[in-house]
């Protein structure tokens, strides 16, 4: 009913010559009192939807955190599944608000496609997945090993390369789909799986005893996952950013979902007074209340929660490349000032 | 004296057939006839040996009823409760589970109108009627009308979404389909080229294409404020591939209907148009009824393609189910499932299918 009365409205103004500016994407999220969100159709830990109908996974978060920093109600999201063909599409043509979907940040999407990428959520990249009882602790004492991947130009790349950059000798063992790859590696025909970690993680949790397996710390190739949203929206763009970073500086600043409210009425530490707007304005910067880190935190926790729930106490993925970057990960916020 | 009148005398019974066990001769005149059809009966014997005892094994015997993903993993069996735990999200998706009765009342609908129309207690207009109000009425079941709480198309998803794109799908591209095809036969030579560039046009590419048309490109040509539902793209798109289909269908009824009917019709002083709608297209679908009906189990099949533009479907919310990081790695009862409610569905139409076959032109009116 809405839509006809829309696209009548739309006709209307068309027919009658008038150009309808476009608003400001916080001002028709605002008016729509919801944030479209384009999610996947099911990725492990990313997103997903639960057994009760509700989407669940980091990026579903981070499309949580987002709606309660514009709009103060972690619920008010609209889930989109998009296919993978949609991802960038859908942004760039205005169906969802923005993307959460474990898409990686190229300078093709970044620059050519209509997107702009805000922050990374998730350093993924190809690694690998032994048997415990190997007893291997890094990739490179693969050394003569069988390997089982699947067909791509890039995931045999990235091996072929890392195996002559450490002087390895692997042979792969090359499958045409993700499941064959797998069930060879479940049955012993290779000694490794590689794949993107975050896959390896499902496809652990998924075995009949997940502890049999371990995950290799080593991390072979760059695949950045990041939310996006349309070019040339700034401070939307910023607004999505900068709601990322408040997620990674919370956890650096030890504010957890539990803590928050407390923090925010008695810290005397300035750096977390002005993330959760006990002085200063910092929501104000990007047109949201005073008040945003705090319903962010109080909705959905702080980056390590977020992370943990989804990823680590489901799938069992430790944080590896995506721990702070005082704990000697990659996750480096800027500053909120 | 010479009796001229003969009586008649019965031949003597015949003696008994030799008493054969039925088992036994079925089993030599269909099994081991030949020496050919002996190899053939062996070989799929031991074919079917090798997988049906492990398959039975698998989904019943060491099968877990009961518990949770931990009692399933080391069970080794089939994991039913999966599929009971998820039962809901397969049936409606991620629709929001406290209005979950709206989706529920009009299933039950759909299931009491398929129940009358199959023991045959509604025909003619009542009938069409009843079917053409149903999408409709389910329609603002689902999305909330009269005043409920509106459920954005965003989150239909499941069972309900393949059935209401297969039913819409059916009831929409029947009667376009007619009409094409009556454009395609009887049309002056404006609609028939019109007709034909549509169904060839439609029936020249395949429906991967005409989604990805719809949900991909459409948004590209369309101004940026006018958002068509996504979902309403998919379902106009499924629409028109599926007339197109229809109408060649069809067709081939109108070309059996031979022409002394509607000469017939009109020498009786009958309007083409009443020639047409009562004489000859009612024939007509008789005729074509089996491949109609194939046609509509086709189409609902063709629905799983939705989830290549994103629409989580039944096939899709299986696939999703699948991946819950709760439940990894049950993705094959997953598909089972998934199997048997395609069957179950198909199966039922074409039965259906069958018994209009069975009632003959007397019968049904």
């Amino acid at each position: 009913m809405r839509n006809s009365t829309k696209i009548a409205a739309v006709a209307v103004a068309t027919l009658a010559g008038a150009s309808t500016a476009t608003a400001g994407t916080l001002e028709d999220v605002r008016a729509a009192g919801e944030l479209a969100c384009g999610v996947s159709e099911g990725v492990p830990g990313f997103s997903n939807p639960n057994s009760d109908g509700l989407w669940e996974g980091l990026d579903a978060d981070i499309c949580r955190a987002v709606a309660a920093a514009v709009l103060g109600d972690s619920n008010a999201v609209r889930f989109v599944p998009l296919a993978s063909k949609q991802k960038v599409l859908a942004v760039s043509s205005g169906q969802v608000d923005m993307t959460s979907r474990t898409t990686t940040w190229t300078m093709k999407r970044d620059s050519a496609e209509g997107v702009d990428f805000t922050a990374v959520v998730f350093y993924d990249g190809q690694g690998f997945m032994t048997s415990a009882a190997a007893g291997i602790s890094s990739a490179t004492e693969l050394n003569e090993a069988t390997v089982c991947l699947t067909t791509g130009t890039t995931t045999e790349l990235n091996l072929a390369d890392f195996a002559r950059a450490n002087g390895l000798t692997l042979e792969p063992v090359v499958f045409e789909g993700k499941r064959e790859a797998v069930e060879a590696y479940a049955s012993g025909r290779c000694d490794a799986l590689t794949t993107d970690s975050s896959q390896l993680a499902a496809f652990r949790a998924g075995f009949a005893d997940p502890s049999e397996h371990t995950i290799l710390p080593d991390v072979i190739s760059k695949e950045p996952l990041a939310p996006l949203v349309a070019h040339g929206d700034n401070q939307w763009k910023d607004i999505v950013t900068w709601v990322v970073y408040g997620l990674i500086t919370a956890e650096e600043l030890g504010v957890t979902q539990a803590n928050v409210a407390d923090v925010a009425a008695n810290s005397g530490n300035p750096a977390v007074q002005r993330m959760l707007g006990a002085s200063g304005d910092t929501g104000g910067f990007i047109g949201l209340e005073t008040s945003w880190m705090v319903d962010v935190l109080s909705a959905v926790g702080n980056y390590g929660e977020i992370y943990d729930r989804n990823l680590t106490s489901t799938l069992g993925l430790e944080r590896g490349v995506n721990a702070q970057w005082t704990e000697g990960g990659l996750l480096y916020a800027m500053p909120i000032r | 004296m010479k009796d001229t009148t003969t009586s008649f005398q019965p031949s003597p019974a015949r003696p008994a057939p030799t008493r054969q066990v039925a088992a036994i001769s079925w089993l030599r005149s269909n099994l081991f006839g030949s020496w050919f059809d002996t190899i053939v009966t062996l070989f799929i014997t031991a074919l079917l040996l090798s997988f049906v005892p492990n398959l039975i094994q698998w989904l019943f015997l060491s099968a877990t009823y009961a518990g949770d993903d931990e009692v399933c993993r080391q069970n080794g069996g089939a994991c039913w409760p999966f599929i009971v735990e998820k039962f809901q999200v397969l049936m409606i998706g991620v629709y929001p589970q406290d209005l979950s009765w709206r989706p529920g009342l009009a299933g039950l609908a759909l299931l009491v109108l398929a129940g009358l129309t199959y023991t045959d207690r509604i025909r003619g207009v009542t009938l069409i009627a009843a079917w053409a109000i149903l999408p409709i009425f389910a329609l603002m079941m689902i999305g909330g009308a009269f005043g409920m709480q509106e459920v954005d198309q965003s989150v239909w998803g499941g069972l309900m979404l393949s059935i209401m794109l297969a039913l819409v799908g059916v009831i929409v591209s029947i009667p376009l389909g007619i009409l094409l095809a009556l454009g395609r036969h009887y049309g002056s030579p404006a609609i028939k080229v019109l007709c034909v560039t549509f169904i060839e046009l439609l029936r020249g590419v395949p429906l991967i294409t005409i989604l990805f048309m719809a949900s991909v490109m459409m948004p590209l040509f369309l101004p940026p404020e006018l958002v068509i539902n996504n979902l309403l793209r998919i379902q106009i798109g499924m629409i028109l591939f599926s007339s197109a289909y229809m109408a060649e269908v069809v067709r081939g009824g109108l070309q059996a209907i031979p022409k002394g009917q509607s000469e017939a019709s009109l020498s009786l002083g009958v309007s083409s148009l009443y020639t047409v709608t009562f004489v000859i297209v009612p024939q007509a679908l008789r005729h074509v009824l089996p491949p109609l009906i194939g046609r509509c189990i086709a189409l609902f099949k063709d629905t799983s393609l939705v989830i290549i533009v994103g629409l989580l479907d039944f096939l899709g919310m299986i696939k999703g189910a699948a991946l819950d990081t709760d439940w990894l790695g049950f993705q094959a009862e997953a598909y089972v499932f998934a199997a048997f409610v395609y069957w179950l569905i198909c199966y039922s139409l074409s039965l259906y299918g069958r018994q209009l076959e069975q009632r003959g032109p007397n019968a049904h009116t």
